[in-house]
């Protein structure tokens, strides 16, 4: 028995796991504490034809940040570096989405009738926009050894830059609602959280049944021995940073579907640091190496299941970040080694005592 | 482990940062659309009309207008006003310059209007702090400065500020509330706020003015939370509303116009009814044009203006300093509120009558923004 805990407690997604059960605690105890019941935060209903209640937010909110966070962890692992153009490249896709779909300089588009071209074109254009982003900032990484946060620097800067140049400065507001699905609902399930499931299942089903999350994690501990071994280490790094890219515009496309609108200058803003973050709370060195996808999606929606608590415990925006850092912290602590270390050792030590 | 646990502190440390910092926002029109305009051909025309424009016709006002930019339509608006107003057949001869949003450039551009002795200048300033010394020179030349729209902080070597009265704008709201509400038979207004970016003045005021209303009245303001001026976070923060305060409110005030439109998805989505007819009343600031547009649809019940057009104003400072009389140092311009219904014509806001503007398609055609 004792063994099987510690066997469980020793597993890589433990941790991330309590992590985000303690958060959704938070919620609990607060709501017992306001007098309402204790699965006050958990309680889902199906009102007006949706699934609606705190969880289903939570889930539907973090989609965004939980794809970026597929294609962070893959970066992540190949390159010992982090992708920061992701928010700004998001942005971008968003914003030629809509240019596609509206015409160049037309900033609002009410029917679908009055479509430039067939939505599908937008949306086919955003994906490979995010794809020449993220071949872009690969072949940088990969075959110029540039670091990785100086070469998507670039990126991070520029592209933001570039959908507003392609959106001629203007919101382009894509009001219908055939885009409108994409961040709305399919049947009473957010499309979101759909769209984040499908790329989550290709993403491990391709790593899984082929040996790249072999290849990936054999190039990200040591590059060089890989490429003796016979693995074009080069190409892997190039193929991790091209389907963050894509990640990114995906997710684009979803949060231009929310607004349905491409709001160059506020979509994707500061969402890289929330996909890094999603990884490192996912248990993932940030060092490279070997990783687990599964961490990065948890902890992707442990950011944005703190920001639910946030709004659910009615705290006042002016001191939210405060308790959101302290939050972080906290799980960040929790997963610290050399804390964990301390504490065993404190452990044995009592035990000695005792003895 | 002990690199990764600084870098994660660092990035929780930068996560904070960006959060803390609110947009420096300019008078609420953060994130709506820019429109490019021609600004910079008007500035060339400036200068080369400069030497002919003395010679030719000595009795035109000559004026220097340093701009922030063309970062929104509220700007583009304010920008159009200043060259409607500033006309040769107005008296007037204007030296544009559209500063990209570069304060190094603002600094430039008021020097160069100083040394081609210019008559008055137009300030809107990109920052607050730094002015001094160029204010020093502008009197030292006895050349009189107007601040428009944003402020100065660190110097009060200019003659007036004119622009938006936050606090007003949202005393306005609260009275309109108050009388709409009286119309209608509420007795009970449970509200929530969607605020502005954190820190911004408009935000600030626009908070304070209406709270200021709501303590007077007894209303329970619910919550109040920031949606960061956009559609998203108008959005993210009213799903959150509907969930906590499901059936418990029946106002919703948003300090911008892409607020609402975020609310109105949200609400949409929970089932919510919102505007005229509906369970909630829904209120709006800023009055772009699209959305008065939806106070003519009946989607919203008011929305509050946030005027760009300072320059008529300016005008008649120019008037007053001609004449020689003592303009005051701080002057508003005047702003419209739009409701839908005409339940309530007009509203006394701190013992002042004022108009409501009952929209129609007319009003609508001439929102010039």
């Amino acid at each position: 028995m004792k063994n099987k805990l510690a066997k469980f407690t020793k597993q890589q997604l433990f941790l991330p796991v309590v992590c985000v059960l303690l958060v959704l605690a938070v919620n609990m105890i607060y709501d017992i504490s306001q007098g309402n019941p204790f699965y006050n935060f958990f309680q889902i209903s199906l009102t007006n034809g949706v699934l609606q209640g705190r969880l289903v937010n939570i889930l539907n909110r973090g989609s965004e940040v939980a794809i970026l966070a597929i294609g962070m962890t893959l970066v992540v692992s190949a390159s010992a570096g982090t992708d920061i153009s992701v928010g700004s490249v998001m942005s971008l896709c968003a914003s030629f989405c809509c240019m596609l779909v509206a015409g160049y300089g037309v900033s609002s588009v009410a029917d679908a009738s009055e479509f430039a071209m067939p939505l599908i074109v937008g949306l086919l254009g955003a994906l490979v926009m995010g794809c020449i982003c993220g071949a872009f900032n690969g072949a940088l990484v990969a075959y110029l050894d540039i670091q990785p946060m100086v070469a998507t620097l670039i990126l991070w800067s520029a592209a933001r830059a570039i959908g507003l140049l392609l959106c001629n400065n203007l919101i382009v507001y894509v009001r219908v609602p055939e885009f409108a699905v994409y961040g709305g609902y399919i049947g009473p399930v957010p499309t979101p959280l759909i769209i984040a499931a499908i790329c989550v299942v290709v993403v491990s089903v391709v790593l899984k049944k082929t040996a790249m999350g072999m290849y990936i994690q054999s190039v990200g501990i040591n590059k060089r021995s890989s490429r003796i071994a016979g693995l074009n280490s080069r190409r892997i790094i190039f193929l991790c940073y091209l389907i963050c890219g894509l990640c990114a515009g995906i997710a684009g496309i979803v949060n231009a579907s929310r607004i349905t609108s491409a709001d160059s200058n506020n979509i994707g803003l500061n969402m890289e640091l929330d996909a890094i973050l999603a990884v490192a709370l996912g248990g993932n060195s940030l060092g490279g190496g070997k990783f687990n996808l599964a961490g990065s999606i948890i902890g992707a929606y442990t950011i944005q299941a703190i920001t639910t608590t946030m709004y659910n415990l009615g705290v006042s925006t002016a001191v939210n970040p405060v308790f959101k850092a302290v939050i972080v912290i906290a799980i960040v602590a929790i997963q610290s080694r050399p804390l964990q270390n301390a504490v065993r050792k404190l452990r044995s030590r009592g035990k000695e005592v005792q003895a | 482990m002990k690199k990764l646990l600084a870098l994660l502190l660092s990035l929780v440390m930068v996560l904070c940062l960006a959060a803390c910092g609110g947009t420096a926002a300019d008078s609420g029109d953060a994130g709506d659309a820019a429109d490019d305009t021609s600004a910079g051909d008007a500035a060339d025309a400036g200068d080369t009309a400069d030497d002919a424009g003395d010679a030719a016709s000595g009795d035109l006002i000559t004026v220097g207008f340093a701009q922030v930019g063309h970062e929104s339509d509220w700007r583009t608006a304010s920008t159009k006003s200043a060259q409607d107003v500033f006309s040769e057949a107005n008296g007037y001869e204007l030296k544009f310059v559209d500063c990209d949003n570069d304060s190094a450039t603002q600094l430039e551009a008021v020097r160069t209007f100083v040394q081609e002795e210019v008559d008055y200048i137009i300030i809107d300033p990109i920052v607050s702090t730094g002015w001094d010394t160029v204010l020093t020179e502008c009197e030292d030349a006895g050349i009189p400065v107007i601040v428009i729209d944003r402020t100065i902080d660190d110097s009060d070597k200019y003659v007036s500020w004119v622009g938006s009265d936050f606090l007003v704008e949202g005393q306005a709201c609260g009275e309109w509330l108050k009388a709409y509400a009286a119309a209608k038979g509420i007795e009970e207004l449970n509200i929530l706020v969607i605020e502005g970016s954190v820190g911004a003045s408009a935000t600030i005021g626009r908070t304070d003015g209406f709270k200021e209303i709501a303590d007077r009245e007894g209303w329970t303001i619910l919550d109040s939370q920031s949606g960061d001026f956009t559609e998203a976070g108008g959005q993210e923060v009213m799903e959150s509303y509907c969930q906590s305060y499901e059936g418990q409110f029946n106002v919703v005030i948003c300090q911008n116009d892409n607020e609402a439109a975020g609310a109105m998805t949200a609400m949409d989505t929970a089932g919510v009814t919102y505007g005229v007819g509906g369970d909630v009343i829904l209120v709006s600031f800023d009055a772009n044009r699209p959305y008065v547009q939806m106070v003519l649809d009946g989607k919203l019940n008011a929305n509050f203006e946030c005027n760009p057009m300072a320059a008529p104003t300016v005008s008649e400072i120019i008037q007053q300093l001609e004449a020689g009389e003592t303009p005051e140092k701080e002057v508003y311009v005047t702003e419209s509120w739009f409701v839908a219904e005409d339940d309530v014509t007009s509203i006394t806001v701190n013992g002042e009558e004022q108009e409501c503007i009952v929209v129609t398609q007319e009003v609508v055609d001439n929102r010039p923004y």
